[in-house]
């Protein structure tokens, strides 16, 4: 939370000329593109993976088992690699309208009708494509849990099917559809590098334009505070929206009766979670191997793997912290419950609206002044200097990430603990056992998947995160996804597919990993 | 669990002990803005030179904002840059000292370092105008892509990518504030398509037929001639030097600076010396096609074939003084938008 106060009080001193300025020329546009950008991955986002989730969760598709997991798959591809490759197919000189002009022979761009993909249109599609998941997995996972008594006494109510997953189990999923709706568009918004693939100017264009074109890094902090104000009031709207409304299930249903879909019902069923599959994964996947097939050797694989234990080793300990975190945050907001105590945890989950430099630069503000105070009091004491030991290594890096994806694991843990009944809580009380035992033999073992998923989340982000670990990391240390941002940015990813394609496969090893503990269960 | 909490933390503190590799005294230090693979080739060299060990962070992002956070203990020794505004900004900020030598003074021209030394160039790289070869040969100035006849011709990256912030800079210090509004919302009318993508892109785009001039640097029609795949684009186009009959064409540097509290000032200004030497300079120039700034080493042998041009010698800082203007004038003209 530290860094987005600092970041707050950053911002107090910036001046008015340049707002004005910006407010006069290009802020309205800015503005505008924003907003629609929201909203537009927000509503795709719920389009592509609720029904998702849905079909999943309750009907007899073919193959379900294992679309189970292939609809996560798009959470391992960073949005920035997506971006760049869809732009490069789809473009005018890209391959898909070379071969249409070739085939038809059409000489210019009045010949024919083709999409532009580079419109905040095609990049809500694309970002959306990626970040579906989150709504995806959140809402199936709360579709799951739901109790089937709830529905079957609903159809003895006389409503059909139908009826009662709109009235009943939509209903019931809409604080997990609202979280993962919240991360897919603070997740949007703060994103720099997949809008400027597309040629949209939004409001992080215009903080970093202050920041590195203006060299006013304090009215950068402040449209990025304007950013979170967006964000913050969308979430307290929905929050407002659902107050004094809690739904709790003691008895998870896990022997459910899947509907049985008719055969039009069940291709129409099958070709919208292929397509997703495809469109999200299979595609980009297919263009990455094609160009490692061409591009790459074995020593290049020697020195990606030696790189990629970098990155598994910032992943990992970033989600094991923030998951304890978020874990600790959460139970003991549950267990005392007070409005002052909600605060801290709600304005902590806003790091995940900070663009990623933005964030870096409010580490180095924090951890600078602190640096400074140990190395003087180091020098004091008469010992040697003791260099950056906290803005200028991995530990930065570290804390960033937890700062920034804390937001992922508060929300799927707070989810899952907002699963467990209230009785549950004072249950053990009854039976005469303290509160730390009952934690541990209660409410752990019942939040184990939302802790698996909250940890898998938190992982799979922090091995594509490029901006905040290119500028808080020490010398001479290479993640994938700054070498990948290396080649990218000398429009060579040809060179660095198999980099890409590694940071999937590392993103895929937790998900099959969660996905065989379910099956074990 | 509380097993699994103590093994994270001490798991943790073993791999942050283990991150902080105190940089020995024998190495230097350097923030580069540059390409690493662009350097690495001349690191290399110099550590089997010296001796001495060159340790590299690349970003463009927020280095001059973390140089001046780290204040005194910066581990930081040089400084590399891409672009003259950079170091104009790492100077205003204070964060560089003087560095000089009898070997930085001769090699490196006036025009090319800062009066008060804190800041040399090393390569310099034109902002060329690349027209089809369906077209023709035609002698371009900056203010002719402003004209009607190229109306949905032309194809540019962002106007606010310091490459042509640069441009715009020079432009208003050659017209006024004014006509060089004027000017951009001209060019701003005979754009094919909203500005995106790289300047090689603007190439393939030509290539594709999509427009039929783009604004480029020099060093990509090199790098494009090389690649087996861009090659086609570079085949495909002219490269321009402009405003031959007058001023000459616009050129920006790629330099070099050493930060203020350098750890290691001796090896630094080894490797400055180093830097500006004949076989590094040769060897700096070619591996991105730029223009060595030292008098009497040639560029590669393919950049020599575009042919002697004159440059504009407008002087860098006068650049770097507009650029805040040219910054405003790009928002007015709502150039990107």
């Amino acid at each position: 939370m530290t860094p987005v106060v600092v970041m707050l009080f950053g911002s107090l001193n910036a001046s008015s000329d340049l707002f004005s300025h910006l407010w006069a020329t290009v802020l309205p546009e800015y503005i505008r593109n924003t907003l629609l950008l929201g909203i537009l991955v927000a509503a795709l986002s719920f389009c592509f993976g609720v029904p998702a989730a849905a079909i999943i969760s309750q009907t007899n598709i073919v193959m379900g088992k294992q679309l189970r997991w292939l609809l996560m798959l798009p959470l391992a591809m960073p949005a920035y690699l997506v971006a760049y490759l869809y732009t490069d197919l789809f473009d005018y000189a890209g391959p898909v309208q070379r071969s249409l002009r070739a085939w038809f022979d059409w000489q210019s761009p009045n010949d024919y009708y083709f999409f532009d993909i580079r419109t905040i249109g095609g990049a809500a599609v694309v970002i959306a494509l990626v970040l579906f998941p989150y709504v995806y997995m959140l809402t199936r996972t709360a579709f799951e849990q739901q109790d089937r008594n709830l529905l079957r006494a609903s159809r003895l109510l006389g409503c059909t099917e139908r009826q009662s997953f709109y009235k009943i189990a939509l209903p019931l999923a809409r604080p997990a559809i609202a979280v993962a709706l919240a991360l897919v568009v603070m997740e949007t918004l703060a994103d720099f590098a997949t809008v400027q693939y597309f040629a949209v100017n939004t409001l992080t264009t215009a903080i970093y334009d202050t920041w590195l074109g203006y060299s006013d890094f304090a009215a950068a902090n402040a449209l990025a505070s304007v950013l979170m104000l967006f964000i913050l009031f969308a979430v307290v709207a929905e929050q407002r929206a659902r107050a004094g409304q809690r739904h709790q299930s003691s008895r998870p249903n896990s022997n459910q009766a899947l509907k049985q879909l008719s055969l039009g019902q069940q291709i129409i069923a099958s070709i919208f979670c292929w397509s997703l599959v495809f469109a999200g994964f299979l595609l980009p996947v297919i263009l990455l191997l094609s160009m490692a097939f061409e591009y790459a050797d074995y020593a290049q694989l020697l020195t990606l793997l030696d790189t990629g234990e970098n990155s598994i080793e910032i992943a990992t300990y970033s989600a094991t912290i923030a998951t304890l975190i978020a874990l600790v945050l959460g139970l003991f907001q549950r267990l005392h419950q007070s409005k002052a105590r909600t605060l801290p945890v709600q304005i902590s989950g806003f790091g995940y609206a900070i663009p990623g430099t933005v964030l870096a630069m409010a580490m180095l503000a924090t951890f600078g002044p602190l640096d400074h105070a140990i190395n003087d009091f180091a020098k004091m004491l008469g010992f040697s200097a003791p260099g950056l030991i906290l803005s200028g290594t991995v530990f930065a890096i570290i804390f960033a990430f937890v700062v920034r994806f804390s937001a992922i694991a508060n929300g799927t843990i707070s989810a899952g603990i907002g699963q467990i009944p209230k009785s549950l809580d004072f249950a053990p009380a009854s039976l005469g056992v303290k509160t730390l035992p009952a934690i541990f033999r209660v409410h752990l073992p019942l939040l184990k998947s939302s802790i698996l998923v909250a940890w898998l989340l938190v992982f799979v982000e922090a091995m594509k995160e490029l901006p905040a670990v290119l500028l808080l990391r020490p010398f001479n240390f290479e993640t994938l996804s700054t070498q990948i941002y290396q080649l990218i940015s000398d429009e060579r990813l040809e060179q660095g597919a198999l980099g890409a394609i590694l940071i999937v496969l590392f993103g895929l090893l937790p998900i099959i990993f969660l996905n065989r503990q379910k099956d074990n269960k | 669990m509380l097993n699994k909490i103590w093994f994270s933390s001490v798991a943790f503190i073993a791999l942050l002990s283990a991150s902080i590799n105190v940089v020995a005294s024998d190495d230097v230090n350097v923030y580069s803005y540059r390409q690493p693979f662009l350097v690495k080739p001349l690191f290399d060299e110099f550590t089997k030179e010296t001796g001495i060990k060159v340790n590299v962070v690349f970003a463009k992002k927020g280095m001059a904002e973390r140089l001046d956070r780290e204040g005194e203990y910066s581990p930081a020794d040089i400084l590399l840059t891409t672009d003259i505004s950079r170091l104009i900004e790492l100077k205003d900020k204070g964060l560089l000292q003087a560095a000089t030598s009898a070997e930085l003074a001769t090699a490196i021209p006036t025009q090319f370092k800062a009066s008060d030394d804190t800041w040399y160039a090393l390569t310099t790289r034109v902002r060329n105008i690349y027209s089809a070869k369906r077209l023709g040969k035609i002698d371009f100035n900056y203010e002719d892509l402003a004209d009607k006849k190229w109306q949905g011709k032309i194809c540019t990256r962002s106007g606010k990518h310091p490459y042509n912030v640069a441009l715009v800079a020079s432009m208003i210090a050659e017209h006024g504030e004014a006509d060089t509004l004027t000017w951009l919302e001209k060019v701003k009318a005979n754009l094919a398509r909203k500005p995106q993508g790289s300047d090689r892109a603007q190439v393939q785009a030509i290539h594709q037929k999509l427009c039929d001039v783009s604004l480029g640097n020099s060093y990509y029609f090199g790098n494009m001639l090389n690649d087996d795949k861009q090659k086609v684009w570079a085949d495909a186009v002219y490269i321009n030097f402009p405003n031959q009959s007058n001023r000459g064409a616009h050129v920006n540097i790629s330099g070099m600076a050493m930060a203020k509290h350098a750890p290691n000032k001796a090896n630094a200004l080894a490797l400055m010396n180093f830097l500006v030497s004949e076989p590094a300079q040769k060897m700096y120039a070619e591996t991105n096609m730029e223009y060595p700034v030292r008098p009497g080493v040639k560029p590669s042998k393919l950049v020599a074939t575009w042919g002697e041009f004159k440059a504009d010698d407008l002087s860098l800082e006068v650049i770097a003084k507009h650029r805040k203007t040219a910054l405003i004038l790009l928002d007015k003209a709502q150039f990107d938008l």
